[in-house]
């Protein structure tokens, strides 16, 4: 049976088990009518040229958990952010892992998004947000939201600042043979709150997963959220990041994506203006090798005046790895007095490495700084002949000239204990032994 | 020490060096002068060891052995050092990190354990102390944002590190103020010694004052045109580089 095919008998069962008169049953079959009618994406579309998901849909996943798996503390200890406090919303297999995890609702809201989506006094809430600011229209995000049913639920209250980071980690154990999971996110942060988020998916044993996530983000006026997300997962795991996130005035949204290993990974993240004087970062670190594949395709859709977005991507490609870069910068003609920058930086580091890169600027608003570069290169030869000539091998020198290329984009992350991991997870994939500091 | 002869080098077919011979021994300082676009980056990035030059006729040793198909990176394990004109800025990797990574690199070929801690420390300390660096300066990533004076400086405080044979000083007089070219020139007699030896390459006989050649030779067109003692210094800033040219002519 077709991968499709499955999915559109695994919907009838799933709706078995489902409140058929709740609203969010209506949004469920609507958004499976539009994954009927489109199928799974592929590479005629402009939006997937250079990503094909073709080697994904031939995989028997399950679609349905069927047991509950369980794991160790031990055996995923360095998945966690350990060294501080942090929530932790943990699922395994799609499973809530209330062993792992690590809830609240003193004061805000992390919780399941299953308990949100059902328990009445979640509806007004769940009426409010859920499905407001993802794509309708696109296919993935429509087959995830008819089977949204398990992910993290996160409400930061007006003026609220969450005291400790969030941690929102998919475990994928291999258990159960292949298997396609469809996490579903909802993150609202009311007026002048603060929250930082760190996600990640990871899978622990040798087996086809494909995850199919998507995140809805929603900033309320002044509103200051950094989310962090950690890709590095096995060879074999393939990840399609659907991110949707809704700014009001004056709110301030960065996005950190770290992409280190996958089989296939694709990023698709959106910022939709609602106000005035927004600020938008993405900032992105790529690192792959072998055959991996990482496609970062953002869109920014200045909708409204004084607003600024910044982009930030570097990616470093060896052996046979290829980095897709599609930066669209959409400004509408009220959306005066916009600064936009979008820059993607890259090192291919072997003849066969690839990257293609797309700036895709659009601007009907005339009185706007925008401006955007991409760079593809190699290493600078007269620093690595500085760095030779000091006696340092030309692989160690190769290493830490990427290492620095990449680093920089690292100043912007607000969690110390973070930083350190990334930066060390950044010198360790090149090869760079920096000692301790002094 | 180093013995150079009859050395050509081109770069993208183009050659620079057309017949260089130069001899330097332990203890010895030598400078060497010349106009703009003479050859004398070429002569100090050729001793070194960069890729980009084509070593055609000619000969490179180093106490004995050819060098010339050796890496950058062998040549320094040897105990060559090159001060760059422009040092490469390094973001990410602080001023300390990458001196370990060097010390450790030179060790690790000599089959040596990397130095330790506490070793390096006091190491780091003393030449910073020496070359008047700041210990804040020690933790700012490599030349990053660093005026042109803090880059030279950077550069003798390597040198002083990896306390090589031989070390090539090249240009290391542009871009200081005289308070500074004191203290790197300091920095570099404090570090001479019967046993190793120092290259000047520099435009003006300024630097000369305060490191003193034993030898002065004068780089024309890919050779060297005229050799002598540091008078000749004298003679080539008052008289200029025509001079050697009509004499040449």
């Amino acid at each position: 049976m077709e991968l499709k095919e499955k999915m559109l008998s695994s919907f009838m069962v799933l709706e078995q088990e489902l409140d058929l008169s709740s609203p969010v049953h209506e949004i469920r079959s609507k958004s499976m009518k539009t994954f009927e009618a489109q199928g799974f994406p592929t590479k005629k579309q402009e939006a997937w040229k250079y990503t094909s998901l073709a080697k994904l849909l031939k995989n028997n996943y399950s679609i349905f958990p069927k047991k509950e798996s369980s794991i160790e503390l031990k055996d995923v200890k360095k998945y966690f952010l350990y060294e501080i406090d942090s929530y932790k919303v943990v699922f395994i297999d799609g499973v809530y892992s209330p062993f792992l995890s690590d809830t609240t609702h003193d004061g805000l809201d992390v919780c399941l998004l299953s308990a949100a989506l059902s328990k009445t006094k979640y509806k007004a809430r769940i009426e409010k947000y859920f499905n407001k600011v993802a794509k309708q229209d696109e296919s993935l995000t429509a087959l995830n939201t008819s089977f949204a049913k398990e992910g993290a639920y996160i409400f930061v209250p007006k003026s609220t600042v969450a005291e400790k980071p969030i941690e929102i980690i998919h475990f994928s154990t291999g258990e159960q043979g292949d298997f396609l999971l469809q996490p579903r996110s909802l993150v609202v942060v009311e007026e002048n709150a603060q929250v930082q988020i760190i996600e990640r998916h990871q899978s622990l044993a040798p087996h086809d997963v494909w995850t199919n996530t998507v995140t809805e983000i929603f900033a309320e006026k002044s509103a200051n959220i950094d989310y962090y997300k950690i890709q590095n997962d096995r060879t074999d795991a393939s990840l399609v990041d659907n991110t949707y996130i809704s700014q009001d005035q004056q709110s301030n949204v960065k996005v950190h994506t770290f992409s280190f290993g996958g089989k296939i990974t694709r990023n698709n993240l959106n910022f939709y203006h609602k106000g005035e004087h927004i600020e938008s970062t993405m900032k992105g670190i790529t690192i792959i090798e072998d055959q991996q594949h990482v496609d970062h395709y953002t869109l920014v859709h200045h909708a409204q005046p004084k607003c600024e977005s910044h982009q930030d991507y570097k990616g470093i490609f060896s052996d046979q790895a290829v980095g897709v870069f599609n930066g669209k910068i959409l400004v509408d003609k009220i959306a005066q007095k916009t600064n936009a920058f979008q820059q993607n930086n890259n090192i291919l580091l072997d003849d066969k490495a690839t990257i293609n890169t797309k700036p895709q600027l659009e601007i009907f608003a005339d009185d706007v700084k925008c401006s955007h570069g991409c760079t593809i290169g190699q290493l600078d030869e007269d620093a690595l002949f500085y760095l030779r000539s000091r006696g340092i091998p030309k692989k160690e020198a190769k290493g830490l000239l990427t290492y620095a290329f990449a680093n920089n984009v690292l100043e912007s992350v607000a969690i110390p204990s973070l930083k350190t991991r990334i930066n060390k997870l950044i010198a360790m994939k090149l090869g760079v032994n920096l000692g301790h500091d002094l | 020490m180093l013995k150079v002869t009859n050395l050509h080098a081109s770069v993208e077919d183009k050659e620079i060096l057309k017949g260089i011979n130069l001899e330097v021994k332990p203890g010895e300082v030598h400078a060497i002068m010349g106009p703009n676009g003479s050859g004398k980056s070429t002569l100090s990035t050729v001793i070194a060891g960069h890729e980009d030059y084509d070593v055609g006729k000619g000969k490179i040793e180093f106490e004995g052995e050819d060098i010339a198909e050796l890496d950058a990176e062998e040549r320094a394990h040897k105990g060559i050092f090159l001060s760059f004109q422009y040092p490469v800025e390094i973001p990410g990797v602080t001023v300390t990190n990458f001196i370990k990574t060097a010390i450790n690199a030179s060790r690790k070929a000599k089959g040596l354990d990397d130095m330790p801690a506490n070793e390096m420390l006091k190491k780091i300390r003393e030449k910073a102390a020496l070359l008047e660096i700041d210990s804040k300066f020690l933790s700012r990533s490599l030349n990053e944002g660093f005026s042109g004076g803090e880059k030279k400086r950077n550069e003798i405080f390597q040198l002083a590190m990896l306390e090589p044979k031989l070390a090539i000083l090249d240009e290391t007089d542009s871009g200081l103020d005289i308070d500074a070219l004191k203290i790197v020139a300091n920095g570099v007699n404090r570090l001479k010694s019967k046993d190793n030896a120092v290259v000047v390459i520099t435009h003006y006989q300024r630097l000369l004052d305060y490191i003193v050649p034993d030898f002065v030779h004068v780089l024309h067109n890919g050779r060297i045109v005229k050799s002598g003692t540091k008078e000749l210094a004298h003679e080539l800033e008052a008289k200029g580089y025509d001079w050697i040219k009509q004499e040449l002519a």
